[in-house]
């Protein structure tokens, strides 16, 4: 308890520390009043805008206010859309978990499947075609990749749509794109473009664990019992390779919303990561707050789960604290 | 750029010579795989081509005059107006494509290479402090590596160049605060499981001065794995600076980098002009597998638990 409770506390550090870098660095960018502001407005106007924005304070009062309104839910209101920041970032949200979590799936659904392969015909012809794949995975450039999927599949061929997200169908009472066929087709590219890296991680989780499991006395023990070769496989080796795999997966889950930019800006996917790109690109800095905050709290959420879930699997690390 | 040195012997050398200085056996050992030999050439190639593109290339691509932009999106192959063949195509400007891949070449390694090697000392230094001294150091220290690295990089620099603005100069500065902390965790493992060694204590036990101990004998014998992760680390940097160009955070247009490059291509994908994106991919592809060809060989080789 004494632990999670230190791991918690440090997480709100962390928190509090991010959010003064983020908002001194985005707030040292530019004069915001040069960009937001119409050229053509009259002073008065200009001035009555500055005021509205509180662009007129110095930078720590900007602060406090931008903390105290933090700790309220309020990130303040997009200069550009003229609606609250969280509110915007929290309509694309959806669009980027999706994204994630179909590129896990594809990942896993892929990546177990060739590993085993791959580390069950370690020799082989198609399984050292498999490994090189996934060097291959590892060094393309997610961008390019991206753009060569649509010169193939889009371009070429003609089999897929190039960008944007399809309709959003309704079950059980999630709206998704993964419901409909069309927002299927939609996001098969994108997805599996995000999953490439993870999926290549995958095959060679899934390969090495199957190398050094195969040769174990429990496996022997059940060939020696007479098991068939397929309950072998899928029960008592899959069961021991998934730990490492789900572990990886669940901690890349971060990774994959990070990277979610690269994707959404190349197959225009109206997710979190266009939207903090074009942020960017207009200094629409509530939003780009408001973004990084919201990251930061994931990232912060995961690793704290991360670490709670290893403290209770293996006792060690919380004596270790303790001892400190 | 210091691995391209490592020239491979002409001969295959004896096995094992006892006393065999250290590199002789890295090279040999190297000269085993061919996958390996394979990317040090392709590597090789390309820092050639990177370094004399300006001899080489069939354009100058920054040079406004000597660009047609009646020779715009020409496919590979075509002859333009002043009668010049170009081989891989034009792009939006006439500019040909060979040309601008090789100048490119030279940016995106260029600041893959230089970033590195600045951070590669930073991290040495700070890790280097937190083996040595310990205690409080090592903590503050680590703490701040674990933090920076539970973060994704392209985060990291992504935040750091919405706040710097554009520029070559912004963009290594990114780099190196986004590598800093993966040299600083790796010579810090390196150098706690030195320190233990009895070379160290026999150097305090002379009583040398700390800086001599720490620079002279901790820090050599750090420099194997440190190695590996630099050689893999500059293909990781470039392989950054080209989605950040490509998401238009990164260089500005006046100084194409192969990313930057791709991303001018982007728009003509869809009308089927491929050539302006695919070959500058091609390009990078190439050298981001041919360092990565290199640094796994070197990882099997200076892995102290793959050493004889």
């Amino acid at each position: 308890m004494v632990f999670i409770i230190r791991r918690l506390l440090q997480a709100v550090l962390v928190a509090l520390v991010m959010s003064v870098l983020v908002f001194a660095g985005v707030f040292a960018i530019g004069n915001p009043a040069d960009i937001l502001i119409d050229p053509e407005a009259t002073q008065a106007e200009r001035l009555r805008l500055i005021q509205q924005l509180g662009l007129d304070r110095p930078l720590y009062e900007q602060y406090f206010i931008f903390l105290g309104n933090l700790l309220q839910g309020d990130f303040g209101t997009s200069f550009v859309f003229n609606r609250p920041a969280l509110h915007i970032i929290f309509e694309r949200m959806p669009a980027t978990l999706e994204l994630a979590f179909a590129a896990i799936f594809i990942a896993v659904v892929i990546g177990i499947p060739l590993g085993l392969w791959a580390g069950l015909r370690p020799n082989a012809v198609s399984s050292k075609a498999i490994m090189a794949g996934s060097i291959l995975g590892f060094s393309l450039p997610n961008f390019w990749q991206g753009i060569m999927l649509i010169l193939l599949f889009s371009v070429t061929l003609g089999w897929l749509p190039v960008t944007g997200r399809g309709p959003v169908g309704e079950f059980l009472g999630m709206r998704s794109s993964l419901f409909t066929l069309e927002g299927l087709r939609h996001i098969a590219l994108p997805a599996f473009n995000l999953a490439v890296g993870l999926l290549a991680l995958v095959i060679r989780l899934t390969r090495a664990g199957t190398l050094e499991v195969m040769p174990q006395d429990f496996i022997r023990f059940a060939r020696a019992k007479g098991l068939r070769e397929r309950r072998i496989i899928f029960i008592h080796l899959l069961r021991n390779i998934l730990i490492p795999v789900v572990t990886v997966v669940g901690m890349s889950f971060g990774g994959l919303i990070a990277f979610a930019v690269v994707t959404e800006t190349i197959f225009a996917w109206p997710g979190m990561g266009k939207l903090i790109i074009d942020s960017i690109n207009v200094l629409d800095r509530p939003i780009i707050v408001a973004y990084l905050m919201v990251i930061v709290v994931v990232f912060i959420t995961l690793n704290l789960i991360v670490d709670i879930l290893y403290s209770i699997i293996d006792p060690r690390i919380r004596l270790e604290e303790a001892g400190q | 750029m210091t691995i391209a040195s490592v020239t491979p012997t002409p001969n295959p050398a004896p096995p094992a010579i006892e006393g065999e200085a250290p590199w002789r056996r890295v090279v040999r050992e190297f000269a085993k795989s061919w996958t390996a030999m394979f990317g040090l050439l392709l590597l090789v190639l390309v820092v050639l081509i990177a370094i004399f593109a300006p001899l080489l290339s069939p354009q100058n691509p920054y040079d406004l005059a000597s660009l047609s932009i009646m020779d715009n999106r020409l496919p590979p192959g075509e002859t333009g107006w002043g009668g010049m063949t170009y081989v891989l195509g034009t792009d939006g400007q006439g500019r040909d494509m060979l040309s601008a891949i090789m100048y490119g070449l030279r940016i995106s390694l260029g600041v893959g290479v230089v970033s590195c090697t600045i951070a590669l000392f930073i991290g040495l230094a700070a890790g280097l402090a937190a083996a040595y001294f310990g205690g409080r150091v090592d903590t503050i220290i680590m703490r701040i590596v674990d933090l920076h690295l539970s973060f994704p990089a392209i985060l990291i620099a992504l935040i750091l160049l919405a706040v710097l603005g554009r520029g070559i100069d912004k963009i290594i500065i990114a780099l190196i605060v986004v590598q800093w902390a993966t040299f600083a965790r790796t010579v810090r493992g390196a150098a706690l499981a030195e320190r233990r060694k009895e070379y160290i204590e026999a150097a305090q036990c002379l009583g040398l001065p700390q800086w001599k101990i720490v620079f002279g004998h901790l820090l050599p014998n750090c420099m194997p794995p440190m190695m590996v992760i630099f050689t893999v680390e500059i293909a990781s940097a470039i392989a950054l600076e080209a989605t950040l160009s490509f998401l238009g955070v990164g260089l500005p247009i006046t100084q194409p980098s192969l990313g930057l490059l791709i991303s001018n291509g982007f728009q003509f994908i869809l009308s089927g002009q491929y050539w302006i994106s695919v070959y500058p991919g091609i390009a990078l592809l190439v050298l981001i597998v041919a360092i990565n060809l290199v640094g796994d060989q070197l990882r099997d080789i200076l892995n102290p638990r793959n050493a004889q």
